[in-house]
């Protein structure tokens, strides 16, 4: 299973974080400099894989953002590579083009559409299709919630001018 | 965008982005958060949209790594309500920011499960993943059913039915008793029938899970595993959507062979058959192609179906196969590949004998080792450790000590181990490996452990040809400037002891020697400065006739040291410089060492250890493990010209080997054990030393005597302590207050002496010595030992990390026992003082021997009691463990149920919380081991696991000042009493790995053999009985 996800900009910034696998506060800081002390250092053309604590650490980097998947020793490594992939992939359909900006301002769609690929840290969905259908019916729904809000406010304000 | 109206949010992101640093951030983070916590103070003003905001702050903030101790409640709240915009940010934010203990979890359970039976399917949706990520005990005790009923219900679409299935697999993993396992399997059965691949890829997660666990209840999934795999594999009837650059879903096959690894066998011809098919087809149909992602996702395929043709135990042209395909990726430039095909490699090594074919691409494989990334230079050193034997030990040796120069230091210590584990096994012969590890420790001295040097001393002691390669090779490095000081130590001990063999070749001379040695003074610690000391003295003494310069300067140097402030140095330098007086009795002190008895490699006893030590049950590891133990060990075995010393071994004591003394401070009291054995050298010692004609020079009272008794109570001589108890009558003062081996001063021993090949008479115990033991380690009062004359009681009492025993000495016999000696050689985790037995005790007198105990840390090492006495002129000497065992530092810690789960869960993993399959257990019933841990102060919590079949049980460790508590817990299968899971956790990765191992000991099925250790030990104390002495002691 995938322990933890963790998304690190070059210069060692933290983007997203999602733990699977209970930590504490204090040991997911530690976890994240151990890290990405390691994954930062390592040079372009070694391998995606690294060891760690009796875990492995599958990570890749696109653009500016190291996306990095802990798995179990024995769990397979280029599936996860490729979750990983499957991720970014579905990110940039969503964004269109997404780039490091995006993922900061609006790191609770990343949450949202982190919550449709995986669930307990194992890959929930394999279609891009799929998933892309559920994140627009949610952004409906909550638009739909805002625009009522909005008018109703709207008639309250008028109704006590 | 939806969430472009967050306008503050963003603000507060750009704010945190534009800090310059880490302090900037802090202050603008803390600014925020007491700005949030005021709004929630008075919360009647907040509007909904504002109550959103903040959340997403707070998640934001804690996020970066910040504390969040407030607003939880806020949070939870979102949840309760009735929109969805609201429930979403609620369940959402909820997730990442409590884990799985929380206690606000419980508020928000009852609409959890409204949202989750309800009508609402978005509803739906945003709870059960909340509960999928969080899990929680409270949550899969009460959700488990609903989660259940979503996943196999008709009505339900896809999109819910996929999230409940990895809702339960998460409830599973929390508390594998949720999924009744027989009516399940049926289901799951039916549910891999499933059309929609999305529901199909949660329903295989799941299923490996529960097949992990209970692999024999869904023995009916596995046709429509294959069935599932050949159709994906086939492409039929696979939608558009769910190929992944063209691959039919990759992760579902991969998953689906992931099951299958986890059945231990696939016996029905058919089914075996169309599967080995599928694999064939993997294996010959991937090719490299140019697109990345599509070149990873097929070979993540094909690696899983390498896994599964080994688990499969495939006939041997599949495997060969399997080894081809790996050779061809541990040649390839990408990384990714090279890595998988250097770990599978080692994976195939371990299930098939393929070892032949794997060696043909050693080059390839020693030429990874120098790759320029860490990850794959490790799984080279792996593979290369996995393939070494015989042929091949030289080569990847020697490679890997060229490596070690150029190591970088993440890996120099497991290299170093490796190397020296290999060198040991493999060795071709023992010239070759006491090369190896001198130059191991002169390119990595620091990680070469004192086992590993100890390790070649006894080599080259008990091989005569050694010896003089040995302390030529020695004297080479030894030459060098700023030599390592484990370099010091081996050489120095080596060259003590046989460099008079190489006094012929020029600059070997004595003289020469000692002048390299005394060079090394000035830099070494003083453990090392106490074996120089005794390396010069060996040094002159083998010098004859003597080179009168020569004992000056040596004398010189004790004299530097005579006044040293270390106790073990100064007390060496007193003693060599008495010694050196001593004219030919010096010779005989200072004799070669005798040969060590025959004992099993420290090192590799834990490299078997760790290889031992998998908690897992992946198919592969057991087979795996099955295979080690069906290799027969090839570790080296030394001709040891020594007989058998008839069975007896010494007791465990706390050293590994010999050269150890020299660091070890309460040295005599270890010699009586070393001295039985070896009775060859010691009747050798004898003949030639116990000369009746010295006896009358024996003045205990002589001024230097008594002066160096005095100072020389511990005292550590280098030679066997046999010959120094037959010398001259000086050092029989000296040593004649703590050693047994004195009982030799009494007239007897000449007569003793005079018939020394008459076999040796036997006190035996009058029962099972270990037995008394193992009952003393659960009570606190009983029989420690027992024969014809003596009887030793034993009472208890321990109070946090202190302890009182009291030893009863009682007579039976009708003489007096005269010579009464005892010793307490304490491990190094205890501190023990005991009280001085008087020398004689009366016929029928019992004495009290009262001893204190300290615990420091955590050990399943016992003290020993040396105990000897004379019965008549019969010596008699038995060692006896004391039952100072780890439990007796233990005290029940009565736990809430929390309190229990909430350090379970901080104490994370390994090396705080180590799990073990424990097989071989003694069947018992589980109020029986409930009642054996209570017996071992353990306190078990009754109730707090809702498997019947578990046992928790908390206990606090005291040592020191410290109290550690530790946390226990042991799943038993009630199908197979012999074998269950032991989980411990404490904060102190020491206790919780002794702890651990303690109670492993105490629940496995150890029988008692009749010669146990322990009762081998009643021997006939230190001098072998004779003819006449013997007729004496029958007559008593």
């Amino acid at each position: 299973m995938i322990h933890f996800v963790l998304l690190i900009s070059r210069q060692g910034k933290v983007r997203l974080t999602k733990w699977y696998s209970p930590y504490t506060q204090k040991e997911r800081t530690k976890v994240i400099r151990e890290l990405s002390g390691m994954i930062l250092s390592r040079g372009p053309k070694l391998c995606n894989f690294l060891e760690w604590r009796g875990l492995k650490v599958v990570y890749k980097r696109y653009a500016s953002l190291y996306f990095c998947m802990c798995v179990d020793a024995d769990d397979n490594e280029l599936e996860t590579l490729e979750i990983i992939h499957h991720f970014v992939e579905i990110l940039d359909r969503y964004f269109g083009n997404v780039c490091e900006l995006d993922l900061i301002f609006n790191f609770h769609k990343a949450y949202y559409i982190l919550d449709e690929v995986l669930i307990a840290g194992e890959l929930q969905e394999t279609s891009k299709k799929s998933v892309a259908r559920v994140i627009a019916a949610q952004d409906t729904l909550i638009e739909h919630a805002k625009e009522q809000s909005n008018s109703l406010s709207n008639i309250i304000a008028q109704a006590t001018k | 965008m939806a969430l472009s109206g967050m306008r503050g949010l963003s603000v507060f992101i750009s704010d945190v982005r534009n800090c310059q640093n880490k302090e900037q951030e802090r202050v603008r983070v803390d600014k925020e958060l007491a700005n949030i916590r005021t709004r929630f103070k008075n919360e009647r003003g907040l509007s909904v949209y504002e109550k959103k905001k903040y959340v997403w702050k707070m998640l934001y903030i804690y996020m970066l790594g910040y504390d969040v101790d407030f607003g939880h409640m806020e949070t939870v709240q979102l949840i309760s309500a009735p929109k969805y915009a609201e429930k979403q940010v609620g369940y959402i934010v909820t997730s990442c920011l409590l884990n799985e203990n929380h206690d606000f979890l419980r508020l928000v359970i009852n609409t959890v499960r409204n949202d989750i039976i309800g009508r609402n399917e978005t509803f739906q949706c945003l709870a059960l993943t909340m509960v999928g990520n969080v899990g929680g005990r409270e949550f899969s005790e009460s959700l488990a059913p609903d989660v259940q009923k979503l996943l196999i219900s008709n009505s339900c679409r896809p999109l819910v039915r996929k999230k409940a299935a990895l809702c339960l697999l998460r409830l599973y993993r929390k508390n594998p008793d949720v999924v009744n396992v027989d009516g399940w399997s049926e289901r799951m059965v039916q549910l891999l029938d499933e059309r929609d691949l999305g529901v199909l890829t949660a329903v295989m997660s799941l299923l490996v899970a529960l097949v992990a666990n209970t692999p024999h209840a869904y023995w009916n999934c596995v046709p429509k595993c294959v069935r599932t795999l050949e159709r994906l594999t086939r492409g039929q009837d696979i939608p558009q959507e769910y190929t992944y650059y063209g691959i039919p879903s990759p992760w579902l096959q991969v998953k689906t062979m992931r099951v299958l690894q986890y059945f231990p066998k696939i016996d029905d011809p058919t089914i075996r058959k169309s599967l080995l098919d599928v694999l064939q087809r993997i294996l010959l149909g991937t090719d490299v192609v140019k697109n990345v992602n599509k070149n990873n996702a097929s070979h993540a395929v094909l690696f899983e179906a390498l896994a599964l043709v080994m688990h499969l135990d495939a006939d041997k042209e599949m495997m060969s196969q399997c080894v081809v395909l790996l050779g061809k990726f541990i040649s390839v430039r990408e990384p990714n590949i090279r890595y998988l095909g250097l770990e599978n490699m080692t994976r195939i090594l371990l299930v098939a004998d393929v070892a032949d074919s794997i060696k043909k691409h050693q080059s390839q494989i020693i030429t990874s080792l120098k790759d320029p990334d860490i990850s794959i230079r490790r799984r080279s050193l792996d593979l290369l450790y996995g393939m070494c034997d015989v042929s091949n030990a030289k080569d990847i040796v020697e490679e890997l000590l060229q490596y070690l120069t150029t190591a970088d230091f993440g890996i120099r210590e497991e290299l170093a181990l490796k190397a020296a584990i290999l060198s040991e096994k493999f060795a071709p012969d023992l010239s070759w490996y006491v090369d190896v590890i001198l130059q191991l420790i002169e390119k990595a001295g620091d990680f070469v452990s004192d086992d590993i040097w100890y390790r070649v001393v006894q080599f080259v002691t008990n091989n005569d040809d050694l010896q003089v390669h040995a302390a030529a090779k020695a004297l080479d490095y030894l030459d060098k400037p700023a030599v390592h000081e484990t370099m010091v130590k081996v050489s120095g001990y080596i060259l003590g002891e046989y460099s008079h063999l190489l006094a012929r070749r020029p600059g070997c001379s004595p003289r020469d020697i000692f002048h390299i040695l005394n060079d090394k003074f000035p830099a070494v610690t003083t453990p090392t400065k106490a074996l120089l000391l005794s390396a010069c003295v060996k040094i002159m003494m083998h010098c004859q006739p003597p080179d009168p310069e020569l004992v000056d300067q040596v004398v010189a140097v004790f004299r530097r040291y005579e006044s040293s402030v270390d106790a073990e140095v100064q007390q060496r330098a007193v003693e060599f410089l008495a010694l050196a007086r001593k004219g030919t009795a010096f010779v005989d002190i200072m004799a070669e060492m005798p040969k060590f008895p025959e004992r099993q490699s420290p090192l590799l006893k834990k490299a078997e250890d760790t290889d031992g030590d998998a908690s897992e049950v992946s198919a592969t590891k057991i087979r795996q493990q099955q295979m080690q133990q069906e290799q027969n060990s090839t570790a080296l075995v030394v001709a040891d010209p020594q007989p058998a010393n008839g069975g007896l071994h010494p007791v465990s004591v706390p050293k590994t080997a010999a050269p150890a003394r020299h660091s070890e401070q309460a040295v005599t009291s270890e010699t009586p054990q070393d001295s039985k054995s070896f009775p060859p050298s010691q009747s050798q010692a004898h003949s030639n030393g116990g000369t009746p004609q010295q006896a009358p020079g024996h003045t205990p009272g002589s001024a230097s005597a008594d002066l160096l008794s005095d100072l020389v109570g511990p005292l550590s001589l280098e030679a066997p302590p046999p010959v120094a108890s037959t010398s001259s009558s000086d050092l029989l003062a000296l040593e004649a207050p703590p050693t047994p081996t004195a009982a030799a001063a009494t007239p007897a021993d000449s007569l003793a002496l005079a018939l020394l090949d008459s076999a040796p008479t036997q006190v035996q115990p009058l029962g099972n010595v270990s037995e008394w033991f193992k009952e003393l380690t659960l009570k606190d009062s009983g029989v420690l030992y027992e024969d014809p004359y003596v009887q030793i009681g034993l009472k208890a009492e321990w109070r946090n990390a202190q302890g009182r025993i009291v030893l009863f000495v009682g007579n039976k016999h009708t003489g007096p026992l005269t010579n009464v000696k005892s010793s307490v050689l304490p491990p190094p985790h205890l501190r023990m003082q005991s009280a001085v037995v008087p020398e004689n005790i009366p016929p029928r007198a019992q004495v009290q021997v009262p001893v204190d105990v300290a615990c420091l840390s955590a050990s399943r090492e016992t003290a020993v009691l040396e105990f000897s006495f004379n019965v008549g002129h019969a010596p008699v000497s038995v060692q006896l463990k004391l039952p100072t065992s780890l439990n007796k530092f233990l005290q029940v810690a009565p736990v809430s149920a929390n309190e229990f789960v909430a350090r379970w869960r901080a104490l994370g993993g390994p090396p705080s919380k180590l799990q073990e399959v424990v097989r071989g257990v003694r069947p018992m019933p589980l109020a029986e081991m409930a009642n054996l841990f209570i017996r071992l102060h353990i306190g078990v919590a009754n109730g707090l696991d809702p498997n019947v079949n578990n046992v928790v049980a908390a206990t606090t460790f005291y040592s020191g000042t410290a109290a550690t508590l530790c946390l226990v817990r042991v799943e038993t299968d009630p199908s197979d009493r012999t074998q269950m899971r032991l989980t411990v956790a404490s904060e102190d990765p020491n206790t919780t790995y002794e702890l651990k191992e303690f109670i492993k000991e105490q629940v496995m099925d150890i029988p008692f053999p009749g010669q146990s250790p322990q009762a081998a030990t009643v021997t006939p104390a230190t001098i072998p009985l004779t003819g006449p002495a013997a007729a004496l002691a029958g007559l008593i």
